[in-house]
């Protein structure tokens, strides 16, 4: 306990004035960003090729925000004789990220690994309506997907 | 001259009745005013400065979990839950979990049982900070909380290295935490165990955590201003305490030793050596002194589960599809703000029939019409700063 | 020449320095408040306004202030409503008017100079309390009468701490108190320093600066008495608030630590070089003001109400009497 009235103040004042003379620790944000690490949920990337239209992660989404409409192609076969091939298309896939909660179910549940999260976090909009990303623009966030990090054993 | 006795007697009445007289005034704190922790709102009756009489009105802020529960399945309710008290959104998880664990009849990997007390105690270190810091703030400093809030951030990193997300990691699932997701373009789903590196990055967070609470103490515990506005300020008597179900760090400022970490077995607390901080008067001093050795306890804990830590799998074998058999439990955990328990009753499909949520923060703001009788106004938010709720927990 | 010997001229030419001086010492100050804040606190603070530092962080709020709309609530008493703003921007400015800058520079030298100081600067809590008062607001009126019970609780001290000051320099002018100081060879603060302390007190209590900002006190009332006000009516408030600071520094560093006056320097010297150590003492005692502000949480009305009267006046009086003993002593 303090021993002279005020000693306590003194202290405190100490503390502060020890702040000011050493490094701040924010950052400028425009200029200086600081690297998200590589298992941020940041925004999710789809890869169109290795979807199959199971729409389980549509299903499994807690507020249901992923949209997802597909059609039935048939393959040719690439030589004669071969069988055709039936594959499922993808004619929208729509992640509305105003509702989107950021759980990371969908990412989970894909069987064929056609989602990803990626750290990054700049797509901020001045409408609402504008953070429905459609299938192209999460196919482009593909290239946004960093390297797993290694693990603790 | 004759004195008339009766008319003496009657003139010194009318001097009584002349003194001035101050009519009452309701004042309406809330829902939006700086200091109700979002939403609350009180109404007060006043005379100046001093309060007759207080009543908080909550559910500004309900979003109806309990329904919402009602027709989630198990994994999409953990992603749900950890919105309750989102200072500490990870140690949410763990009651719910535990409880659909319990009726499952599973039993949890060592390994997974680490990593989920680890970030619990993790998630208590973050959300003592923010109390810690904050309650200065309500009494005018507000630099403590920039401090705290530095160190803060370096455990939500450490959180958020593990489970990809700050507040809301939705890292729990049933059988043990989050084995496995998304790698990359070119991988199969990869292990979400803890990045390598972290037990280095946690023991130098630990250490700044336990410098931050000394700068802490230096900044706010000898300051003779803040010991005059807590000392003696909203005493909570025991007995009014435990008849109101108050619970955690309120009830333990007033003596109780009441730690669910030491009486249940949710998590393997049981092979750490930890005290239960407790303190005597029960005033907002004491409450804010509780929380700060917390912190420090919490650091121990966590520094004694990472030398510890078992490898071996993360998550226990689970059907694909997780239906819980009928049953009905209650499973209560040592939240940072309190007791927190899920009372599960299933009828064995994929999402719970009721789920009952018990929140501390609810049962710990029912006294503030008991504790904020006769204060005055800036004592209001002494005592109301001090009992750390955050309406997301009151109102569900 | 004979153009600056005209009074009128010369009174407008002294009015509209004033009128510049005013909001340029208050941006320079909330300035220096925003960036010291910011890095106790481990922050970087205003950054990019301006494009070195932020320097140009207040201009833009300043800006920012008048494009904002006027609001006038519907229940408030709108003609005082409107002038309260005026009054404390008022009484602040005509602080400005005694303060000496040098021997020679300033607008006048009163007689009574530090007894219009301390008459004029109890004018602003009018302003204020006509602003809680208007507001038809109950946060408002809350501040309002807090900073009325703070201005009759620290007045007296304010006013028996220089007390001391002015027996010992036997004049109430400012500038004659810092002549006193000259002849002395010392600043006042050092046998005064009782009495300096006592002051700086009361100046951080009529200031209603932390740990006595309870008129505003943003945790319990919102804003206190501003809490209605937006655009420039809000910018008054807020020059006032910073101009008045550096007044009473300048006040402050006048009476106690020797004004424009420094050891060693000839009068000539003093001429030109006082305005420069008369503000280097005043950033002094700001940063101070700042210091605490960023440090120390906010008492209760009643807790400095009774450290007033319990502690502040008597010993402000025991000053007095130790001051008095010892000018008829020696
Ligand atoms: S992250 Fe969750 S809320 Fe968002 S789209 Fe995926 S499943 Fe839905
Ligand atoms: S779960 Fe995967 S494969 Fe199925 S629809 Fe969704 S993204 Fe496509």
């Amino acid at each position: 306990m303090a021993i002279l009235p005020g000693a306590g103040l003194l202290k405190g004042m100490k503390v502060t004035l020890k702040t000011l003379f050493t490094r701040p620790v924010t950052v400028n944000y425009p200029k200086v960003k600081e690297i998200p690490v590589p298992r941020a949920r940041g925004v999710i990337a789809l890869d169109q090729d290795a979807c199959t239209v199971c729409m389980l992660c549509a299903r499994s989404c807690p507020d249901w925000c992923i949209y997802i409409e597909g059609h039935k192609e048939e393959k040719q076969p690439d030589k004669p004789g071969g069988r055709v091939r039936v594959r499922a298309t993808l004619d929208r896939f729509d992640i509305d990220y105003a509702l989107c909660m950021y759980c990371g179910i969908c990412v989970e549940v894909c069987p064929f690994d056609a989602l990803f999260w990626t750290p990054e976090y700049e797509y901020s909009e001045g409408a609402m309506g504008d953070l429905m990303h459609d299938m192209d623009r999460l196919q482009d966030w593909l290239a946004t997907v960093p390297e797993p990090p290694a693990v603790e054993s | 001259m004759v004195i008339d006795h009766d008319q003496v007697r009657h003139l010194s009445e009318v001097a009584v009745s002349v003194e001035l007289e101050t009519p009452e005034m309701t004042l309406n704190i809330g829902p939006q005013h700086p200091s109700t922790h979002g939403v609350l709102r009180l109404v007060a009756t006043v005379d100046g400065e001093r309060v007759f009489d207080v009543k908080p009105v909550i559910g500004y802020m309900h979003r109806g979990y309990e329904k919402l529960a009602e027709v989630r399945t198990y994994p999409q309710i953990t992603a749900l839950i950890n919105r309750i008290d989102w200072v500490s959104g990870y140690a949410n998880e763990i009651p719910f979990i535990v409880a659909a664990e319990r009726l499952m009849e599973i039993e949890v990997p060592e390994r997974a049982q680490y990593i989920r007390l680890i970030l619990t105690e993790m998630a208590r270190i973050a959300s003592h900070l923010v109390f810690n810091a904050s309650y200065p703030l309500e009494l005018g400093a507000a630099t403590p909380l920039f401090f705290a809030l530095r160190e803060r951030e370096r455990v939500l990193d450490l959180i958020e290295g593990v489970t990809g997300g700050r507040f809301h990691p939705n890292f729990n699932r049933i059988g043990g935490v989050k084995p496995n997701a998304g790698g990359g373009p070119t991988q199969r789903k990869v292990s979400q165990d803890l990045p390598k590196g972290f037990f280095e990055e946690t023991r130098a967070a630990m250490e700044r955590v336990l410098s931050v609470c000394d700068e802490l103490e230096d900044l706010v515990a000898g300051n003779e201003i803040i010991l005059a506005r807590t000392k003696g300020i909203g005493v909570l008597p025991v007995e009014v305490g435990a008849a109101y179900g108050v619970s955690g760090p309120n009830l333990r400022a007033s003596g109780v030793p009441f730690d669910l970490r030491r009486i249940e077995s949710y998590l393997p607390y049981d092979r750490f050596d930890f005290d239960v901080v407790t303190a005597q008067n029960g005033d907002c001093w004491d409450r804010w002194w509780v929380r700060l050795e917390e912190i420090r306890q919490a650091a121990r804990i966590v520094i004694q589960a990472i030398d510890g830590i078992p490898s071996g799998p993360l998550q226990a074998k689970v059907p694909r599809v997780i239906k819980v058999p009928q049953g009905e439990v209650y499973v209560r955990a040592e939240n940072p703000k309190g007791e927190m328990g899920y009372h599960l009753i299933s009828e064995g499909g994929q999402g719970p029939y009721r789920l009952k949520i018990r929140s501390a923060s609810y049962s710990n703001i029912s006294i503030l019409p008991h504790i904020l009788e006769g204060v005055l106004v800036p004592d209001i938010i002494a005592i109301m700063g001090s009992l750390d709720f955050v309406l997301g927990d009151v109102d569900r | 020449m004979t153009l600056l010997e005209n009074f009128w001229v010369l009174v407008a030419l002294k009015a509209l320095v004033i009128a510049a001086v005013v909001p340029l010492t208050a941006l320079v100050l909330g300035y220096a408040e925003l960036k010291i804040s910011a890095h106790m606190q481990s922050r970087i603070g205003p950054y990019f306004a301006g494009g070195r530092w932020g320097w140009a962080q207040l201009i833009a709020d300043g800006l920012k202030f008048f494009q904002k709309e006027d609001i006038i609530p519907d229940r408030a008493d709108k003609a005082v409503f409107k002038m309260a703003p005026a009054l404390v921007l008022m009484s602040t400015v005509a602080l400005f008017v005694v303060i000496p800058f040098s021997p020679s520079l300033r607008v006048r030298d009163l007689d009574l100079g530090i007894f219009y100081v301390l008459a004029i600067s109890s004018v602003s809590t009018i302003g204020v309390l006509m602003a809680g008062w208007s507001s038809g607001n109950k946060y408002s009126l809350m501040g309002g009468l807090r900073a009325a019970g703070q201005l009759i609780a620290y007045e007296l001290p304010l006013v028996l701490a220089v007390v001391g000051a002015v027996i010992q320099a036997g004049t109430m002018s400012l500038n004659g108190i810092v002549e006193a100081q000259a002849a002395w060879g010392i600043p006042f603060v050092i046998p005064q320093f009782l009495g300096f302390v006592i002051f700086l007190i009361a100046v951080l209590a009529e200031l209603t600066r932390i740990p006595f900002d309870m008129p505003i006190a943003e945790s319990e009332l919102v804003m206190g008495y501003v809490t209605e006000y937006s655009g420039f009516r809000f910018l008054f408030f807020f020059l006032a608030e910073y101009a008045n600071m550096f007044a009473m520094s300048a006040i402050a560093a006048t009476v106690f630590l020797g004004g424009y006056w420094a050891p060693g320097l000839s009068d000539a010297q003093l001429q030109y070089l006082g305005p420069i150590i008369l503000v280097a003492k005043v950033f002094l005692l700001v940063f101070l003001f700042i210091w605490f502000r960023w440090t120390f949480p906010r008492l209760r009305e009643d807790q400095l109400q009774s450290f007033a009267w319990k502690w502040l006046v008597p010993l402000s009086v025991l000053n007095i009497i130790a001051t008095g003993i010892f000018k008829v002593v020696f």
